[in-house]
């Protein structure tokens, strides 16, 4: 039974700069990481099995080529196996077009246990990639799960976290379930690990190789358009005032007047 | 940088002996330094990531990676919390007895425990055996098919958190230091028991404690190699364990090279960053040139000793000797960089001060080293 993994390559925010005339992210330069959330879900991936003392730990992303070294990174955790879904006719796929590949290539690797996603991706943080993809397997969905509280062959319990608190959710299994930071601790890389990824090459699957109707792919299956991005502008630094306090003090009260604070 | 043309498993050793640092040790250091706690959690961590297999051989679960593997580790996990680093590093020093030494029911026995994150702890020093190691008092006397062992040990690293010991005993105390012998004990032996744990100056994430053995009966076939050879082991052990003191040294050195560059670059006096004083500069010229050369020696004292080069107890004493004092100058320059903010516990080259001064003292005190080096030299030269 495959414990499947959704993983996505997204480029280091904490370095990443916007090109202002542009409107765009601007990748030269700029390490490539797991999606932090996504760290998580290959823990729990590797915990159920640990568990459970069986399943098989596959690892999927959807990306260019280098997205090789993020499944790289998921076997050196301890992750059993790594597909990379890579053809030009999947890229400019937004989150529907996303999962549609996902979900095809999911139903082409066969007997799916549970499918564990992070919760969102933090270069799009749309969080729809996850309810997205049970949409188009007809799986059940359990969202920003935050505690596997019991797991079966067939059955799932578990904790989520909600803005209004925690909700106890019983689900049939297989579902896909998308996961938050409270959920575990990721483990770090172990040295055979790193040996076993250093060797490591990923399964490849392409537009041929996984069954999928063209219309629901890439571009042109993705209905949603990007008009522009921008950064917010950034915030100017204050104006400062010297002088003695009490005309200091009546110096302020005017502009809060003029401002209409009072 | 130099490069030190690391194969790329070592390559891969460093790097993650350093993400380690970075993500776990280093934000939880001043938390251990404080409660002199024993870092489990982050031993815990080293252990699933492998770290304990480098130094043991593949026939024994472990990695094969030898002296120069475990030199890169204990370097770059000490350039996160010396203290924290020697939970490993100790291990490593307890393990070299029994890897040099064992038998083959012994490595077989213990060895795949360590690999897998037993600690291990190494037993020689007692209250008036110091530097005259010659002069311990703790006995072992033959009954049947057991040694019956008495006395105490002190300042023993990883004490009391240890599972492993290898003790050193006199099994014939009239032929002194010629009467030593070494064996295992294990935690919770009968009539092996711990003492005080010490509070110290620095390295404080590490357990120091007495070992206590009253009447403790060990079986006879936890003696390493023959009676009489204890002497002979610890020497030997020392040889292949000093680079890794000189590799904490290293880490110390390393870390305080960077606090000191990165606060003179941040810290503004007389309109300008202090790092533009020559004062300073020259300051971290020395430093830097100091640490590198000590690098250089060690990294080529540990590949010799992996390439089976048994004639080591000179250079292993310069290791040590040399990059424990580079490390202490370091430390010191660094405070001194900083001003009266280094003085201050907010800031974090105060540790590495203390963390420093133990390196030119343990696993032989750098008089002792000397005196090996000068030993050895007049020997060699005719």
């Amino acid at each position: 039974m495959n414990i499947v993994v959704c993983i996505k390559q997204v480029p280091d925010t904490q370095d990443v700069k916007m090109d202002p005339e542009r409107g765009t992210l601007i990748r030269e330069g700029v390490k490539s990481i797991v999606n932090p959330f996504d760290l998580y879900a290959i823990e729990e991936g590797l915990r159920i099995k640990e568990r459970m003392g069986k399943g098989r730990v596959v690892v999927m992303t959807m990306g260019p080529p280098q997205a090789e070294d993020a499944l790289r990174e998921a076997i050196a955790m301890g992750a059993d196996h790594g597909i990379l879904i890579s053809d030009r006719a999947f890229a400019g796929a937004d989150t529907l077009a996303t999962s549609y590949t996902l979900a095809k290539s999911i139903e082409k690797l066969g007997s799916p246990w549970i499918i564990i996603c992070g919760k969102q991706a933090m270069d799009g943080d749309t969080a729809q990639v996850g309810p997205e993809l049970a949409t188009w397997l007809n799986f059940p969905q359990i969202t920003y799960v935050s505690k596997i509280i019991d797991m079966g062959d067939d059955r799932i319990k578990v904790e989520r976290l909600t803005d209004y608190g925690y909700d106890i959710v019983e689900s049939s299994l297989p579902c896909v379930i998308t996961v938050n930071k409270e959920i575990n601790e990721p483990r770090l890389p172990s040295l055979r690990g790193m040996m076993k990824a250093k060797k490591f090459k990923a399964e490849v699957w392409d537009s041929s190789s996984v069954e999928v109707d063209r219309r629901y792919i890439g571009l042109d299956g993705s209905p949603t358009r990007v008009v522009s991005i921008f950064a917010p502008p950034v915030k100017k630094g204050g104006e400062k005032y010297h002088g003695e306090p009490d005309e200091l003090a009546r110096h302020i009260a005017r502009k809060l007047e003029e401002i209409k604070i009072i | 940088m130099i490069d030190y043309f690391l194969t790329e498993e070592e390559q891969m050793i460093k790097e993650l002996a350093r993400k380690i640092a970075e993500e776990k040790i280093i934000p939880k250091r001043e938390y251990y330094d404080e409660t002199q706690e024993f870092p489990w959690d982050i031993v815990k961590v080293m252990a699933e990531s492998d770290l304990f297999r480098i130094f043991i051989p593949e026939e024994y679960e472990g990695l094969g990676g030898g002296v120069m593997a475990l030199t890169l580790a204990v370097e770059e996990l000490s350039r996160g919390c010396a203290g924290i680093a020697l939970a490993f590093a100790g291990t490593a020093l307890g393990t070299f007895p029994i890897i040099l030494f064992g038998n083959e029911e012994q490595k077989k026995k213990y060895l795949p425990r360590v690999a897998s994150g037993e600690v291990v702890a190494f037993a020689l020093t007692e209250a008036d055996a110091g530097s005259d190691a010659g002069n311990i008092k703790t006995r072992a006397i033959k009954d049947g098919d057991h040694y019956v062992l008495n006395g105490t040990k002190q300042f023993i690293t990883n004490g009391g958190e240890a599972g492993i010991y290898v003790v050193i005993a006199l099994t014939n105390p009239e032929k002194g230091a010629r009467g030593a012998s070494a064996f295992i004990v294990e935690k919770g032996t009968p009539g092996f028991s711990f003492g005080k744990k010490e509070n110290k100056l620095g390295i404080r994430a590490s357990a120091t404690r007495e070992l206590i053995f009253q009447d403790c009966r060990v079986p006879a076939e936890n003696l390493l190699g023959k009676e009489g050879m204890g002497f002979i082991i610890a020497m030997k052990t020392f040889d292949y364990s000093r680079p890794g003191v000189a590799a904490q040294a290293l880490g110390i050195a390393q870390a305080a090279i960077e606090e000191a560059a990165r606060y003179a670059k941040q810290r503004v006096q007389f309109g300008v960053p202090i790092a533009n004083f020559q004062a300073i500069q020259h300051m971290l010229a020395d430093m830097a040139m100091k640490l590198e050369a000590a690098r250089a020696l060690t990294y080529q004292v540990a590949r010799n000793i992996d390439k089976g080069n048994t004639k080591i107890a000179k250079e292993s004493a310069m290791v040590k000797c040399l990059a424990s004092d580079v490390a202490m100058e370091a430390a010191l320059n660094a405070v001194q960089i900083f001003g009266g903010y280094g003085y201050m516990k907010e800031y974090p080259v105060e540790k590495l001060l203390r963390d420093a001064k133990i390196t030119q003292i343990y696993e032989g005190t750098n008089q002792i080293m000397r005196n090996i080096i000068a030993s050895q030299l007049l020997k060699e030269v005719r």
